[in-house]
């Protein structure tokens, strides 16, 4: 049984953890709401993106940009976009878990936090960049991020570029997505799931369109193709680092709430434990006291 | 019938409500939508966008991007979207300065996307000026 002085020790040692994790609690609640703005501010405009490309998805096949090749070959390279630090729960576990699921065994990485690029290189994955990006996501710092995988699949490096990051719902659910992002999909009938992407909120289904709507263009449809395409690209790159941050500091910060309750329930019973043996001690020496007067009477 | 302009930026939905009609700034020069326009894709360049809604003229400044127009809605996708009241002339100015120093910083030759990305910046901040010193007089 554990004595007095070691139940004490323990007390003061779970009251410091329960001390840091209520302030990295407050912490990360505290860019999460920000995260969450960010993130839910963004989607407006990567789905206005998205209904503009369905909706002239027809002309695509009359016009041809080099992003909407598809090519036979299955080289892939795969965007990952997880933390940078630790103790955020299980979603570096869950995303990583998906990657290994969902890319093709072959595929080459570019990471964005620390955790799944030691990750990609413990499984013997060949990692070609790593970029790091600061919080509150910058648009500056996801662009050259976007053009870098731009160029590799230009440059017929790789055949298919997806990307992996973990899709912020609300702040108790956050889901691992894998989402192919090159050679653009989804202009083809068939592949009219795949608009339903990066934020959520658009769905082909509930999209009213008239398919045979046509549509002009201006000044004319390369042009306009030339200038959208581009910035769908980095706009997808950019939104998916905003659902993945809110994301990280949602699930941080669930992490830190129910790891400080957990403190403070093992406070609750360790000092009842501790004042049960306080009491224990107390009779006992109450009891030593009595018997030894009654000895000398 | 009405016509339904949304205005979008990155950061945030702008605007989302019936309108009468609207004028764009559109990349072939100024643009009018009534209702039951021909459905049309258009590059937008920096300048100012109108609309009408109950009898009153609301007029943004806007920075490139491009707009859907179909039927019944405009979609205007824009990287900025700003009454005159938010418009602040020194900060688009010190935004225009510290651009410019960029632009001198980059080669050229080597980062088209930078450069066109910072030339960007310029074109709306001085767009931004424009419009701001037009409705003040």
């Amino acid at each position: 049984m554990a004595n007095l002085r070691d139940i004490r020790r323990r007390i003061k040692s779970v009251k410091n953890t329960a001390q840091i994790t209520r302030a990295m609690q407050l912490v990360a609640a505290a860019k999460m709401k920000k995260a969450q703005d960010q993130a839910l501010g963004g989607r407006a405009y990567s789905r206005h993106l998205l209904q503009v490309l369905y909706d002239i998805r027809k002309n695509f096949a009359h016009e041809t940009h080099p992003f909407l090749e598809q090519r036979p070959g299955q080289r892939e390279l795969v965007l990952v976009i997880s933390t940078d630090k630790g103790l955020c729960g299980a979603i570096n576990t869950n995303l990583a878990r998906k990657i290994v699921a969902l890319t093709s065994p072959g595929a080459d990485f570019v990471t964005v936090g620390r955790k799944l690029r030691a990750v990609c290189e413990k499984l013997g994955k060949k990692v070609v960049a790593d970029f790091t990006v600061k919080d509150p996501v910058p648009f500056g710092e996801t662009r050259p991020i976007a053009s870098f995988i731009g160029r590799q699949f230009l440059a017929r490096n790789y055949d298919k570029v997806s990307i992996a990051f973990t899709n912020f719902y609300n702040t108790l659910r956050q889901e691992p997505k894998v989402v192919t992002l090159l050679p653009l999909q989804g202009h083809r009938p068939d592949q009219e799931q795949a608009f339903e992407l990066i934020g959520g909120g658009f769905s082909a289904a509930a999209h009213q369109s008239d398919p045979d709507r046509d549509f002009e263009f201006e000044p004319n449809p390369g042009d306009v193709l030339g200038a959208i395409l581009p910035l769908y690209l980095n706009y997808e790159v950019f939104q998916a680092h905003l659902e993945a941050r809110a994301s990280e500091h949602s699930a941080r910060m669930v992490a830190m709430k129910s790891a400080t309750d957990n403190a403070n329930k093992f406070i609750k019973e360790l000092t009842l434990e501790y004042n049960k043996l306080r009491q224990g001690a107390i009779t006992a020496e109450l009891l030593e006291i009595t018997t030894a007067m009654k000895a000398v009477e | 019938m009405p016509l339904h302009l949304d205005i979008v930026t990155p950061e945030k939905m702008v605007f989302s409500d019936f309108v009468d009609n609207v004028y764009l700034p559109g990349a072939d020069g100024e643009l009018g939508v009534l209702p039951l326009h021909a459905g049309l894709v258009t590059a937008l360049q920096p300048g100012e966008l109108r609309y009408l809604r109950d009898d009153n003229v609301v007029t943004l400044a806007i920075g490139s991007g491009f707009a859907e127009i179909t039927q019944t809605d405009v979609v205007v996708l824009t990287d900025m979207a700003l009454g005159e009241a938010e418009i602040d002339i020194a900060q688009a100015e010190a935004a225009i300065q510290r651009a410019q120093e960029q632009l001198h910083g980059v080669d050229h030759s080597v980062d088209a996307e930078e450069v066109a990305f910072l030339q960007g910046i310029i074109a709306r901040s001085t767009a931004a000026i424009n419009f701001k010193r037009r409705h003040q007089v």
